[in-house]
């Protein structure tokens, strides 16, 4: 509230907030955010709860055994999850599949939703994003340890090259294992975040009579590309948790 | 005075970062030009690499958000 | 060093008021975010696990079974149409061969028939022929016989305007020798 009085103020010429769109505020009012207050974020990840409800409980109430229009998403989401998980993870992890179904689903639906006029983006945070992030980090990590014991660490140990560059191998793989929670949470947060703030930059620019159908045109070729983007980051987390699965599952370089 | 040369520094330093994400992008292009055309030469196969070739975009792209990840620490964390 | 503690004093003091900088690094909606994702995620996995989950994986499988059971279905019926038509070849074939000893043993009949008929019209003529044989050797005996009178009572005439009388019987006997003559 108090940030955008502020920029109030400031009224006149160009003016870009590109990132206020991501500021957590109370809903209802009440000072600071606290753990268990209702802000906006809370808002808009029960709406995604509520959307997958409808897509994948009411859209399938029916049980066709001929779909209808809902229940054919539904399925095409079950089919794309199922085979993803069985191709790059390996058979053994499908009994992952319904983690790694809800990971696919919160995050596209979050991404989609996000995408609406004036809505906020849940993955658009790195508090969000990071916390999936390390969910499959240590799920992977615990997963490895428990099914494979200290073998596990021959995932660092790369048996194939030569015994001299071993060392330093384990150190590049050492890094890069742990470089993975980063580069998974920041890549879907950034993504998403840059999306919006580049249409916000366009929006901007609107202000300017003489610009703004260009920055209009410029908004809804964004919007497209946003779409894509919604979609692909949610696709490559997801095939990502599959690939680091595979790693825990078949640590065997 | 002292804080305004600390700020430039920052910002010039924010500008550096941005080059990080032309060499993501060739790597993206990159990536994604050999497997078009190794596709066209068999396209029977391309299906059945399109998820391998997700995860290489993905690790392409993830060196390219490291200089997003820099820029933003230099930005709002230094 | 003295400036990143400063900056950091400011980030922390107008964090809500100025710095249009990153929502994202206010780290004291961190909790409130972490602790709401946490709930949102236990809640759809439940919701996923417990009821979408099972219903949409039943939903294939039985949609998987019905297609196999059409293909099977679709399979026998094929099969019985198969044999359907073989059944009808064999009727076909068997048919035909009937409808052939049909013919034959007909044709057989009426050659029979036939030869029957041929037989008995042949008897029937060669009786007919006889017959009338014998009726022309009986006309032609009658005609010799009438012809041996009119020679016996033209040759007693001409005897008798000759002037002479001759007896009857030298007459008989005298024509009867030239006669056969």
């Amino acid at each position: 509230m108090a940030t955008e009085a502020a920029h109030g103020g400031e009224e006149g010429g160009l003016v870009f907030h590109p990132m206020d769109q991501f500021i957590v505020k109370p809903l209802f009012g009440g000072e600071g955010v606290h753990w268990y207050t209702i802000t906006n974020a809370t808002l808009w990840m029960a709406l995604t709860v509520l959307a997958i409800v409808a897509l994948m409980v009411l859209g399938t109430s029916g049980r066709n055994r001929i779909p209808s229009r809902m229940q054919s998403v539904a399925e095409m989401a079950y089919g794309f999850i199922y085979k993803m998980v069985e191709d790059v993870a390996g058979k053994d992890a499908i009994r992952f599949f319904p983690y790694i179904f809800t990971l696919f689903m919160f995050i596209v639906t979050a991404n989609l939703l996000g995408l609406v006029p004036t809505a906020f983006t849940v993955t658009s945070h790195f508090a969000a994003t990071i916390l999936l992030a390390l969910s499959v980090f240590l799920t992977v990590t615990v997963l490895g340890f428990v099914l494979h014991g200290k073998q596990f660490l021959g995932l660092f140990w790369v048996s194939s090259a030569p015994l001299a560059v071993r060392p330093l191998l384990a150190l590049i793989e050492v890094i890069s294992y742990f470089v993975r929670p980063v580069s998974h949470s920041i890549r879907l947060a950034g993504n998403m975040m840059a999306g919006h703030a580049v249409i916000k930059v366009f929006a901007g620019f609107a202000a300017i009579a003489a610009v703004s159908p260009i920055s209009i045109v410029a908004i809804a070729g964004m919007y497209g590309l946003e779409l894509l983007v919604a979609f692909i980051q949610a696709y490559v987390f997801t095939i990502l948790t599959c690939v680091y699965l595979k790693d825990a599952l078949h640590p065997a370089h | 005075m002292e804080g305004d040369i600390a700020e430039l520094g920052k910002y010039i330093g924010v500008g550096l970062t941005a080059i990080g994400m032309g060499g993501a992008a060739m790597g993206v292009g990159n990536v994604a030009g050999n497997f078009l055309s190794g596709a066209l030469r068999n396209p029977s196969a391309a299906a059945s690499q399109t998820a391998t070739l997700f995860i290489g975009m993905a690790f392409a792209e993830a060196l390219g958000i490291f200089s997003f990840l820099v820029a933003l620490l230099l930005m709002f964390a230094v | 060093m003295a400036t990143t503690t400063h900056e950091a004093a400011g980030h922390a003091a107008d964090a809500a008021a100025a710095a249009p900088g990153m929502p994202q690094l206010d780290f004291s909606t961190w909790g409130n975010q972490i602790f709401w994702l946490i709930v949102t995620l236990v809640v759809i996995y439940l919701i996923l696990s417990r009821v979408a989950l099972p219903r949409v994986g039943s939903v294939l499988a039985d949609r998987a079974g019905a297609i196999a059971n059409d293909i099977a279905a679709a399979e026998d019926l094929k099969q019985k149409a198969k044999e359907a038509e073989a059944a009808y070849d064999k009727a076909l074939a068997d048919a035909r061969v009937e409808a052939a000893n049909i013919v034959a043993a007909t044709k057989a009949e009426i050659q029979a028939d036939l030869a029957e008929a041929t037989a008995r019209a042949d008897a029937e003529i060669s009786a007919k022929v006889a017959e009338g044989e014998k009726a022309i050797a009986e006309i032609r005996a009658g005609a010799l016989e009438a012809a041996e009178v009119v020679a016996k009572d033209a040759a007693a005439e001409i005897v008798a305007a000759f002037g002479f009388t001759a007896a009857p019987d030298a007459i008989d006997s005298a024509v009867t020798e030239k006669l056969k003559g």
